[in-house]
């Protein structure tokens, strides 16, 4: 450990702790594995960058580190049919007011479960939690949102996710060891049941709040089931579908390449391969922007899931 | 409050009734949240109903025809089909517990670090794939893996251009190919809860382990390990539970014609029974068999650990 490695410096070879041959093989090849499982883990990435920026031809023969004849071509043709603009600005709509509306929901419903007055507190919170374990399937959960109203409708993208169980737990905990005498002292210069929410507990709760953004919003950004099960309308859709969908052109696309009806054109100037690959980079660009300085959010979103157990 | 009642009677009652109302506007408060939570995942469990009825689109549930038992016996007589799904769901669920220890294994390697700043650069780079959706996954592995992709393109390099096969389209390994994939979208991530529970284990336990003369193995093995144990069975326990879900992202992405056979696992046959082929009460069934034995797993599961380790997982 790094205590070790100290004393190693410090006191050099008098330390009767030395680290033998063997084990410094076995530090390198340590680092050598996890690096290559680093490799594993980014390359794919930076790949479909490299490629997405090369031209068709090059992607074919082959690019490994640099883009290869750059060009933007691709991009200007995928902003050209502009579908992708617009679904851009729905996956943001959906990800701002998503996680807006299930923060609130779950601060303020969390917070109302550490009322002890609260009439019948253990069974309304028993009601919530159980909703992590009862899972009706998918069939049902389509039949019950057409019921709704929620066909082609932008609030599905919203509303279903609102109350969410595992979120209400880890926010309920964190406000749980929160000094009460804060809110003793805001009850006593008179504020309100509500006030107290608004001016005490989330102030405070700005650590396990910030965590839970993170993760409603990454998982707004990702979701694609209801869309593409309950919304039809292109108005209406996310990138997420738009990736599909364009996947499925590309695929039409290279096939009729094989039966040798494509139009030189399409053929020239933009691959298939090299659609699909933008069309990833725009997709995953927000989350590859956001993630590395938001990391540490995820971490701690797991260690509090972890103490509860 | 008997007392206090005889010391002051006009006071305190109206004070018990204070709070008594105090507790019903908080329930009342709380009630929109639970219709919302109701409305989004108990409701639909009435659909349930549907699995007793032969489902007619667009019609009101009275004028459907009620078959009784029927879509449960479709289940027995398309037995072979189900077992095959059962035997992919099961298959796939078995090799990801066989790799639960891979998550641990890393935590450990990663803790052997001792540059904070590659590790936590290792760390950052290792959990980005659990941060995207499977199509963005199905994407990267089409670029690499198709026929097209950058596999057959190094292949075509060498010569061989002939077995430049589309690894996604390929049969015999599509087990051992999805997994490899869960992998490398869980393994970083899973194992910040071990670097976490790492920190955890008592620094006077590793003291002692140098002193009586372990080294770095030897320190794994009995302090590290045995440290790591109680999070391990955890997270083995809450997959055993999940026997059924497999999930439909990943399998629904990657599915082709060509791997059908062994990639259907149950939450990708109660979606194409349901949306592809139409038929509502039969996905019903199928997915009430797959909720009920899951709910069942898990209290199973939960018994077992509180036998064993004196607490509960849920």
């Amino acid at each position: 450990m790094t205590y070790r490695k100290k004393t190693e410096s410090k006191k050099g070879r008098a330390n009767h702790i030395r680290i033998s041959p063997q084990e410094k093989i076995l530090h390198a090849v340590n680092i050598a594995l996890l690096t290559s499982i680093m490799f594993v883990c980014v390359y794919p990435f930076w790949y479909v960058i490299i490629g997405s920026f090369s031209s068709a031809d090059a992607i074919s023969a082959g690019v490994f580190l640099w883009p290869v004849n750059f060009t933007v071509h691709t991009y200007q043709e995928i902003f050209k049919k502009g579908d992708i603009g617009h679904a851009f600005l729905i996956s943001v709509c959906r990800v701002v007011s998503g996680t807006v509306l299930c923060l609130f929901c779950c601060t303020f419903f969390a917070y109302l479960m550490t009322r002890r007055e609260m009439l019948g507190r253990k069974f309304v919170y028993r009601f919530i939690i159980a909703t992590m374990y009862v899972n009706a399937g998918l069939i049902p959960w389509y039949l019950t949102m057409k019921m709704y109203g929620l066909r082609n409708n932008f609030l599905v993208y919203i509303l279903p996710g609102a109350m969410n169980a595992y979120f209400i737990i880890l926010i309920k905990t964190f406000i749980e060891q929160l000094p009460p005498s804060l809110e003793e002292s805001a009850a006593l210069d008179g504020a309100g049941f509500f006030q107290v929410y608004r001016s005490i507990i989330l102030p405070l709760s700005k650590p396990v709040i910030a965590t839970c953004a993170v993760y409603i919003s990454v998982g707004q950004w990702n979701a694609w089931q209801d869309n593409y099960f309950l919304v039809t309308d292109t108005r209406l859709q996310t990138v997420q579908l738009i990736l599909y969908n364009y996947l499925h052109e590309a695929e039409q696309l290279a096939s009729s390449m094989r039966s040798g009806m494509v139009t030189e054109n399409a053929a020239n100037m933009i691959s298939p391969a090299g659609v699909r690959m933008a069309i990833t980079v725009i997709t995953v660009f927000p989350i590859l922007c956001v993630y590395p300085s938001l990391q540490k959010y995820f971490a701690k979103g797991i260690m509090m899931g972890a103490v509860k157990g | 409050m008997q007392e206090y009642s005889v010391m002051d009677e006009g006071i305190v009652p109206s004070k018990w009734n204070a709070r008594t109302r105090r507790g019903l506007k908080y329930l009342l408060i709380a009630l929109p949240f639970m219709v919302l939570a109701a409305a989004f995942y108990y409701v639909p469990l009435f659909s349930w109903a549907y699995a007793f009825f032969k489902y007619q689109l667009g019609h009101p549930i009275t004028d459907m025809p009620f078959v009784g038992l029927a879509n449960f016996r479709k289940l027995l007589a398309q037995w072979q089909e189900v077992a095959r799904v059962l035997r992919n769901t099961l298959a796939m669920s078995f090799l990801n517990i066989l790799c639960t220890p891979l998550p641990m294994i890393f935590a450990i390697m990663l803790n052997e670090v001792h540059h904070a700043r590659y590790k936590k650069f290792i760390q950052t780079a290792t959990t980005l794939p659990n941060f995207i959706s499977w199509f963005i996954v199905y994407e990267l592995a089409s670029a690499i893996f198709s026929s097209g992709g950058l596999i057959a393109v190094i292949q075509g390099r060498f010569g061989n251009v002939q077995t430049g096969t589309d690894i996604l389209g390929n049969n015999d390994i599509v087990w051992i190919f999805q997994l490899l994939l869960g992998i490398w979208k869980g393994l970083g991530w899973q194992a910040i809860i071990y670097l976490a529970a790492i920190s955890g284990i008592d620094q006077e336990l590793y003291d002692a382990a140098r002193v009586d003369g372990a080294d770095k193995m030897r320190t794994i093995m009995h302090v590290t390990v045995p440290g790591l144990m109680p999070t391990f069975m955890v997270l083995l326990l809450l997959q055993v539970s999940n026997l059924l879900n497999n999930g439909l992202d990943q399998y629904f992405v990657f599915y082709n014609p060509s791997v059908a056979d062994k990639i259907e696992v149950l939450d990708y046959y109660v979606y194409k029974i349901g949306i592809l082929v139409n038929d509502y009460s039969y996905s019903i069934v199928l997915g009430m068999f797959k909720t009920l034995i899951s709910v069942l797993l898990l209290f199973s599961v939960n018994g077992i650990s509180k036998k064993v380790r004196g607490e509960s997982i849920v």
